[in-house]
């Protein structure tokens, strides 16, 4: 299964079949199109076509108020709205000139651990369905389903979390936090642990995984990956480490790396990972312990928020990679332009050279792979 | 030595740079839009800034911040908007009305630096910078579908996220939020 076929020159007669695969089709994640020329069951070129979920995010952004914007920013990736939610905060205060509070910012590190967990669980599990292999996304999923219920228990949403305000976070972490914290890690690593053996070392898996649409680290930087797919690749990038947020630098954690950059590799990295949020939730909350009970949750900022003038950019590392939001203000009390640089429209925008001259069915593995969300794809 | 520095050492023997800013931190600089892939293959190349990597690219309409600032007390009667743009001809041209932000990182150093070109409402046209990094493909299909910026050499200039014959260009500040009532007729051929 390694040898990729390459294409039959002999059928340049022009006997291909044209394949459309999408835009509503249950391996296609969301609204995703994909025109394949094909011969035979390997593919000779491949056009995605996106916008399917196009929704003008930036357009309304301009006419909402900063603060109104942020149940917007749930919309784009909705498998993990916190840290949608908490980058554009990060835009707006980095742009106000404002400091969080510590406490905020150790609630913030805890809250968008969690939504990473459970986005990599799904990617997962969804890989695993894509491929044939059913259980694991159920240990998976059931696992999600206790880190969205302690998103509900917080601040009463599963998926569109609107976490937190501009200038820190609206609620502290209700008193039984440490408890359901407690019950929920040996579950999740318990999950973690029957997927690794369902799938790692599994013939089957490894042989529709590795060497599946491998790329180059040169290749990624090029085309401007970041996030789970780049590490895979062997670039060690992490903007938690590089450019830390939020206190980053205060906790010990590891950055898995991958090699040859093929799906393999992204579930590899994405395993260990979740593994390290695990390590990083339980640092932040023993930092949080020692606050005071009464230590500020918000910055000081004005009612109406006004930022002066300018324009910035601030990233942070979403759970598919660099989210950034640049933010362009006129002083009044609206942005004049907001402009959302998702992780995964610059990876998904080399999807031809990733899986030209492998076959159909590991188009439909490369994709899952690659966590491609259509929300924050069209925005 | 700081950033601003050592940009300003790389691009100004060449007179590349327009202008500069900071805001909160973030250094911008303007390049002559005629220059932008000479500027590009300058700032990725020259060892003490290697700025690698292209994190993203944007269209920005400045058309409401060019607008004269409203007066409140005069109210909105035929007539005034002719003595608006008398006032305008005093002012002078108005500056470019788009401008095109590319985001650029250097991965070791952990450096940002926005670099700006402004377009001409008459000029619409920028090189691309597809050659540079492949990263920039889709960006500028946006800018094209969003503004109507056409970029020069681009493979595959089409529409992105709008359907192909979309008549307008949206993110534009003149288009209005709710739509003009376009639709979208699907022809099906066999």
């Amino acid at each position: 299964m390694n040898q990729n076929p390459t294409p039959q020159t002999s059928h340049d007669t022009g006997d291909y079949v044209t394949v459309n695969i999408g835009p509503s089709h249950p391996a296609m994640h969301g609204t995703l199109r994909v025109v394949a020329l094909t011969d035979g069951e390997s593919l000779i070129k491949v056009d995605p076509e996106i916008g399917y979920l196009h929704r003008g995010v930036e357009k309304l952004g301009e006419s909402l108020t900063y603060h109104q914007f942020i149940p917007i920013t749930d919309r784009l990736n909705y498998c993990s709205a916190i840290p949608n939610n908490v980058a554009y905060e990060m835009a707006v205060e980095k742009l106000m000139g404002v400091e969080v509070p510590e406490k905020a910012q150790l609630i913030r590190v805890i809250m968008m651990e969690l939504a990473r967990i459970a986005d990599h669980q799904v990617c997962i599990g969804i890989l695993g369905v894509d491929l044939g292999a059913f259980t694991p996304f159920f240990y998976l999923i059931i696992q999600r389903e206790e880190i969205y219920e302690i998103f509900e228990w917080f601040n009463g949403a599963r998926l569109t979390n609107t976490f937190g305000r501009i200038g820190g976070v609206d609620a502290d972490l209700p008193d039984d936090f440490e408890q359901r914290w407690e019950e929920l890690k040996p579950g999740v690593r318990k999950a973690n642990d029957e997927t690794e053996k369902l799938l790692t070392h599994n013939r089957i898996w490894m042989d529709r995984t590795i060497g599946i649409s491998a790329f180059s680290a040169e290749d990624a930087l090029n085309w401007g990956f970041t996030g789970p797919c780049l590490r895979a690749c062997g670039v060690k990038r992490d903007l938690r480490i590089d450019e830390p947020y939020c206190m980053y630098d205060k906790f010990k954690f590891k950055v898995p790396v991958g090699k040859n950059g093929d799906v393999f590799d992204r579930y590899i990295v994405r395993m260990i990972e979740m593994e390290e949020s695990l390590k990083i939730i339980d640092q932040a909350y023993k930092l949080y312990k020692e606050m005071p009970a009464d230590a500020p949750l918000m910055a000081r900022v004005p009612k109406v928020i006004k930022p002066p003038a300018g324009e910035v950019y601030s990233a942070l590392e979403s759970p598919n990679g660099e989210l950034g939001f640049f933010v362009k203000s006129d002083g009044s009390a609206k942005p004049y332009r907001i402009r959302i640089r998702p992780p995964c429209y610059m990876i998904y925008q080399a999807f031809p050279e990733l899986v030209e001259g492998e076959l159909i069915a590991d188009l439909v593995a490369c994709l899952s792979s690659l966590n491609v969300i259509a929300g924050e794809l069209d925005r | 030595m700081d950033l601003k520095k050592r940009v300003e050492q790389c691009l100004g023997p060449n007179n590349f740079v327009v202008a500069m800013i900071e805001c909160q931190g973030d250094l911008s600089v303007e390049v002559p839009k005629r220059s932008v892939v000479d500027v590009m293959r300058l700032l990725r190349d020259t060892p003490d800034l290697g700025f690698n990597f292209l994190s993203d690219l944007l269209g920005v309409d400045n058309l409401d911040l060019n607008k004269p600032k409203k007066k409140p007390k005069k109210k909105t009667e035929e007539g005034e908007g002719a003595e608006t743009e008398e006032e305008l001809k005093e002012k002078g041209p108005l500056p470019p009305r788009y401008e095109i932000v590319y985001l650029l990182l250097c991965l070791e150093r952990n450096e940002r630096l926005q670099v700006k070109v402004r377009v001409e409402e008459n000029d619409m046209e920028v090189d691309t910078l597809t050659p540079v990094w492949k990263a920039a493909d889709w960006p500028e299909r946006e800018v094209f579908d969003m503004f109507g910026i056409r970029f020069k050499g681009h493979p595959n200039l089409k529409r992105l996220l709008m359907w192909d014959d979309f008549p307008a260009y949206p993110l534009r500040k003149d288009y209005p939020l709710e739509g003009q009532g376009e639709e979208r007729h699907l022809i099906y051929d066999d």
